[in-house]
């Protein structure tokens, strides 16, 4: 079983790791304070769930998991919430995120805490519960949530675990040491996964450069109940890459763009698999791992098992770090690392390692010369990629066809770069790229949303116009229905009398009509508006009753004139009565505003009757013109053409008479006009004083003052009214006695 | 049917229009800077030069020779690849408006590619037949769409590589385009014709 | 003469034929829409802001269509000139105006103790990126806002700001290693190291 494949490419780098690998694993010491990062993992981070001030005990949760691809943080030492603030952490840009500091107070006293006394007994769902809520997330470098590899749905049957032991990376001996000390351990954590997982092979995959390790495992596994194999792979980096190993242990693909559990395969690191059997065994969450601190910079290069949080100042003083031979600090191995500027930053879940460099350990880097397409780094891509292409397009930013040449199967493993005969920094071209990549796929993603919002709104806005359009042309209609019903109605009524007459008495009867219901309206509108004015305790009250008083008399008297008219047109018989009655009419109304629309008709009575009486004679004409002496017809127009015109001169003189008394009216109506245009400025005036007030303008001192204006001109308006409503009244009152006795 | 793979043969490679004959350089140094659009190309120039050189065919032997008008072919000529040029674009706009975009000026420029006038006058010169005609039209047209789309897929690398400045652009392509005809010279005897 | 006419009428059939043909295929293959709109549309940023002097993105799109520059998106900068020139395969373009070569995100930031609640804000935001009601505060969702800063103008007590997008942690980009300086470097460190030689 133990037969060994192989990937493609891969380097052997100097290996670094028996400076650290010498000493035993010794406790780090207790900082004074821990800077306990939120986002310590893949995924979103995690919520506190303490104040500032609070107490905290050693394994106390401190924040929660914020979803599914997320865990909980846990308190790594017993003391009191300093500050949720942003602090530095280990991050390749090194800027600050959102961290717990707790302040110890060096008991290190642990929550009260126990294993699962069986966890065979629990389910599985309940027990990857378990082992998320205790904080746990892959331990190789990416932080993955465990609990999210371990609970796989039913697309996927996983047949083979691989536990992650190859540790390739260069200096790095965290893996390596534990393996040598906690072996049993580590077995007991696989029997927690192999009771979750149930796969039919559990491989251990080992570098063969850690044979004490090697021996550790073997000698653990002795007496196990089911098969593990202990592999050791040749030493190749990057063998402990998860698809790499899986290559190594397998010889099978995991496909562009899956996971190892589509082909069947879970891979979990050691490291991961040691926190499991803490939590399952001993109840104690994710609060420490071991972190090797090395370099030439440091005296005794060693591994520690430091608490999550503990600043980089402690480790490395702890180890001895000559400071002025340190030249850079790198976090992780020298192949995938990052360089940080400061040892303030914490360890957390996924910090393996430390470097303290000297100078002549990593000098800077040459500078980069011309690509010479020597093709090496394609002999050395662990993923099979075309360095060189991917170097070109990302060096043009031509990322689409980066793509295509699949740049996110890149592992940036550092290979590639390790071998460029010129230099070139060839991961942080994939790295650049594959960030702007997903920077444009989230200005898009962005934009899309935008896009679609506006849209949304503009078809919401066109909808807006389309119902107030339809809504105004429904009124429209039923006002055109309306007006016809009504007309209808009023043929009907006038068309009722009107057998007897002729039939321009009907056409007033209908004027009169709707003079008497506008007068109505005019009345009732009134009313209202008094009503209106009463409730809101306006000035000018007296006047509206005034008004409405003066309509009032008006509305009857047009009823009247109404009455009078359906009576009197039964009566008269001939066209000539048409201007009597409408002078009757007008008699009776003139009084009122009503006048005014009585004018109005009588001046387009005058006008048609001018207008027929010019057709007639246009038709006279040309009768004549035609020399057709049919002098019937010719004398039949003739005195139609008579009658027309006495008609015309009696409607015209009826108009004269009419407007005579109207000016009165329109006196007095202009004087209301005046009014009230000078009351709605003054009421408009006056809000808009308000509102500055309340707004602290400046402008309020020349608002009050035109305000003032406005108020003189306003009783100017006021004393005028009430000065011609009275003579305008005896006026009409003097116009009407002679014109009814006429 | 050895003679028309002969012809083929010939055309493409030995007598290859663009990198032998220099016919049609316009749209070899313009259309050849993305690898798509000089596909595109190809297949217009390609679906142009096989129709034109029969249409030209077919006029020369049915109405200009009866006529003896021989005199007139070069404008009677010129009058039927315009028209396919414009059936061709309308065509291509129909069927993918990017192209047609892309394409832009060239399209209608097929007209007075060469190449194409070319295929027909020499189709006359020649005496070939009908078949010989269409064969001759088609591995022209397949000569001049492997020049373009080579030439373009050499640029496309060369754009993103480290070009001196002084090179950069048409200077390169221009050595490319040297460089490539040099090797196509290289095909000289492989076939007589 | 003869052969003059028979020639002028051979031509002539041959262009009536011809002509025919054309016109037929004309009408067969006439395109309706401008398609070439939408992918020009997907480029542009959606900001709507307007600062190309058209209402929104899509009608420069369609106006790039029809010929216009493709170099007044100032929110999309000059990637995108690039892009579009990529896409409709011309030169790439300066942008225009006084803008910056690489325009800094913003989004729009109500001071809310100084909004009066007027509205005016919300009716000119094109995304319906602001929430509030007459008299009440108003707040923009910032994700939602494309920094487009249309709701500036119309605000009556300027309590708007517009406030660079910071760079978080999740943000943050890997600088391309072809940075300006370390280029100029790359091209001048053999002749400084001739320079030095000289000089010692």
């Amino acid at each position: 079983m133990a037969r060994v494949f192989a990937f493609h490419g891969g380097i052997h780098p100097p290996e670094n790791k028996t400076q650290s690998s010498k000493r035993a694993i010794s406790l780090a010491p207790i900082p004074s304070v821990l800077h306990i990062p939120l986002q310590q993992h893949i995924g979103a981070s995690a919520k506190p769930c303490v104040n500032v001030g609070d107490k905290v005990l050693k394994g106390q949760r401190i924040a929660d998991a914020q979803g599914k691809m997320s865990v909980p943080v846990h308190a790594s030492s017993s003391g009191v919430v300093s500050a949720i603030a942003n602090h530095v952490v280990p991050h390749p840009s090194g800027m600050q995120n959102l961290c717990i500091s707790i302040t110890t107070d060096g008991k290190d006293q642990w929550i009260e805490h126990q294993g699962l006394a069986d966890y065979k007994a629990l389910s599985a769902n309940k027990l990857v519960d378990y082992i998320r809520d205790r904080g746990i997330a892959g331990m190789g470098g990416a932080g993955f949530p465990t609990a999210l590899k371990l609970c796989l749905g039913d697309d996927h049957i996983v047949n083979t675990l691989i536990i992650n032991a190859a540790e390739c990376e260069p200096y790095i001996t965290s893996d390596d040491l534990l393996i040598r000390e906690r072996a049993t351990q580590i077995i007991a954590g696989i029997d927690v996964l192999q009771h979750l997982i149930k796969p039919s092979h559990i491989i251990i995959g080992i570098e063969d450069n850690k044979p004490q390790a090697c021996k550790a495992l073997e000698d653990a596994i002795k007496g196990c109940k089911y098969a593990i194999d202990v592999v050791s792979v040749p030493t190749k980096y990057p063998s402990g890459g998860e698809k790499q190993l899986i290559k190594l242990l397998t010889n099978v693909e995991v496909p562009h763009g899956g996971i190892p559990a589509d082909v069947g395969i879970v891979c979990q690191n050691i490291g991961t698999v040691y926190a499991i059997n803490r939590a399952v065994y001993f109840g104690e969450s994710l609060i420490s791992r071991i972190v090797t601190v090395t370099g030439r910079a440091i005296a005794k290069p060693q591994n520690f098992e430091a608490l999550i949080g503990t600043p980089f100042d402690t480790l490395l003083e702890a180890a001895g770090q000559k400071e002025h031979v340190t030249k850079r600090l790198i976090v992780g191995g020298p192949m995938m690392g990052y360089s940080i500027d400061t040892s303030a930053v914490p360890v957390i879940k996924t910090t393996n390692c430390i470097i303290a460099a000297s100078a002549e350990e990593f000098p800077e880097a040459e500078p980069a010369q011309a690509c010479i397409r020597c093709g090496l780094c394609e002999q050395v891509c662990p993923a099979q990629l075309l360095p060189q292409q991917l170097h070109w397009f990302a060096k043009s930013q031509e990322y689409d066809k980066a793509q295509q040449h699949n740049l996110f199967d890149c592992i940036e493993c550092g290979a590639c770069s390790y071998v460029c005969p010129s230099n070139i920094p060839l991961v942080q071209y994939y790295r650049h790229a594959k960030t702007s990549i997903r920077e444009e796929a989230e200005d898009k993603r962005k934009s899309d949303i935008a896009r679609e919002r506006f849209e949304a709104k503009q078809m919401r806005e066109q909808r807006a116009i389309d119902e107030k359009a339809a809504k105004r042309k429904e009124r429209a209609e039923q006002a055109a229905k309306a007006q016809a019903e009504k007309k209808a109605a009023a043929e009907k009524q006038a068309k009722e009398p009107a057998t007897t007459e002729s039939d321009s008495g009907s056409g007033d009867l209908k004027q009169l009509k709707i003079a008497a219901a506008r007068a109505n309206t005019k009345l009732k509108k009134a009313q209202q508006a008094l009503k209106s004015a009463l409730e809101k305790s306006l000035p000018g009250t007296d006047i509206l009753e005034n008004t409405i008083i003066e309509l009032q008399v008006q509305a009857e008297q047009a009823q009247a004139a109404l009455d009078l008219a359906t009576n009197g047109s039964s009566e008269s018989k001939t066209k000539t009565a048409t201007p009597l009655k409408t002078k009757t009419a007008v008699t009776n109304a003139d009084t009122s505003k009503l006048a005014t629309v009585d004018l109005k008709s009588l001046k387009t009575t005058a006008a048609i009757a001018r207008t027929k009486l010019k057709k007639t004679q246009a038709q006279l004409d040309v009768l004549i013109s035609e020399g057709e002496q049919q002098s019937d017809e010719a004398q039949q127009l003739a005195q139609l053409i008579i009658s027309l015109n006495e008609r015309v001169q009696a409607t015209q003189a009826s108009y004269l008479q009419a407007k005579e008394c109207a000016p009165v009216i329109d006196e007095s109506e202009q004087l209301q006009a005046n009014y009230d245009k000078a009351l709605a400025l003054y009421t408009k005036a006056n809000t808009a004083l308000q509102k500055a007030e309340e707004q602290n303008s400046p402008a309020v001192e020349k608002m009050r003052l035109s305000i003032d204006k406005l108020n003189t001109r306003l009783s100017n308006a006021e004393a005028a009214l009430k000065s011609a409503a009275n003579p305008a009244s005896d006026n009409s009152a003097n116009n009407t006695t002679p014109n009814t006795q006429e | 049917m050895s003679d028309f793979l002969l012809i083929l043969v010939s055309t493409v490679l030995v007598n290859n229009f663009v990198l032998v004959q220099f016919l049609g350089l316009c749209p070899f140094m313009g259309v050849s800077n993305k690898l798509e659009t000089a596909m595109g190309m190809s297949l217009a120039t390609t679906f142009v030069l096989t129709i034109s050189s029969v249409c030209s065919y077919l006029v020369h032997e049915y109405l200009l020779t009866p006529f003896s008008l021989g005199y007139m072919k070069t404008i009677s000529f010129i009058l039927v690849i315009a028209v396919v040029v414009q059936f061709t674009e309308m065509v291509v706009r129909k069927t993918s408006p990017m192209l047609h975009k892309v394409l832009g000026i060239f399209l209608p420029l097929i007209t007075t590619n060469c190449a194409v006038l070319g295929v027909a006058l020499l189709n006359i010169k020649k005496m070939n037949g009908f078949m010989e005609s269409i064969v001759f039209g088609f591995g022209a047209a397949v000569g001049f769409s492997m020049a373009l789309i080579l030439f373009s897929a050499i640029r496309e690398r060369v754009a993103v590589a480290d070009v001196p400045a002084p090179f950069k652009g048409a200077a390169i392509g221009m050595v490319t385009a040297g460089l490539m005809s040099l090797a196509f010279l290289g095909f000289t005897g492989l076939v007589q014709i | 003469m003869n052969t003059i006419i028979i020639a002028v009428v051979v031509l002539l059939c041959l262009a009536v034929v011809f002509g025919l043909i054309l016109g037929f295929s004309s009408i067969k293959f006439h395109v309706a829409g401008n398609p070439i709109v939408d992918q020009i549309d997907e480029l542009l940023p959606q900001t709507q802001c307007g600062q190309c002097g058209h209402p929104g993105c899509r009608p420069y799109a369609e106006s790039i269509a029809n010929g216009e520059a493709i170099n007044k998106c100032p929110p999309g900068g000059q990637t995108t000139i690039e892009a579009l020139a990529n896409l409709l395969d011309v030169e790439v373009l300066e942008l225009d105006g006084e803008h910056d070569d690489n325009p800094i995100k913003t989004v729009a930031y109500i001071r809310e103790d100084e909004c009066i609640g007027c509205t005016k804000c919300i009716q000119a935001c094109p995304v319906d990126a602001i929430l509030g009601a007459a008299k009440q505060m108003h707040t923009v969702i910032k994700d939602e806002c494309t920094g487009c800063d249309l709701c500036l103008e119309p605000c009556p007590v300027d309590c708007i700001d517009m406030i660079p997008v910071s760079q978080t942690i999740n943000t943050w980009k890997w600088q391309s290693p072809q940075s300006h300086e370390q280029y100029a470097t790359q091209l001048i460190v053999t002749d400084k190291r001739a320079q030095a030689e000289v000089n010692s």
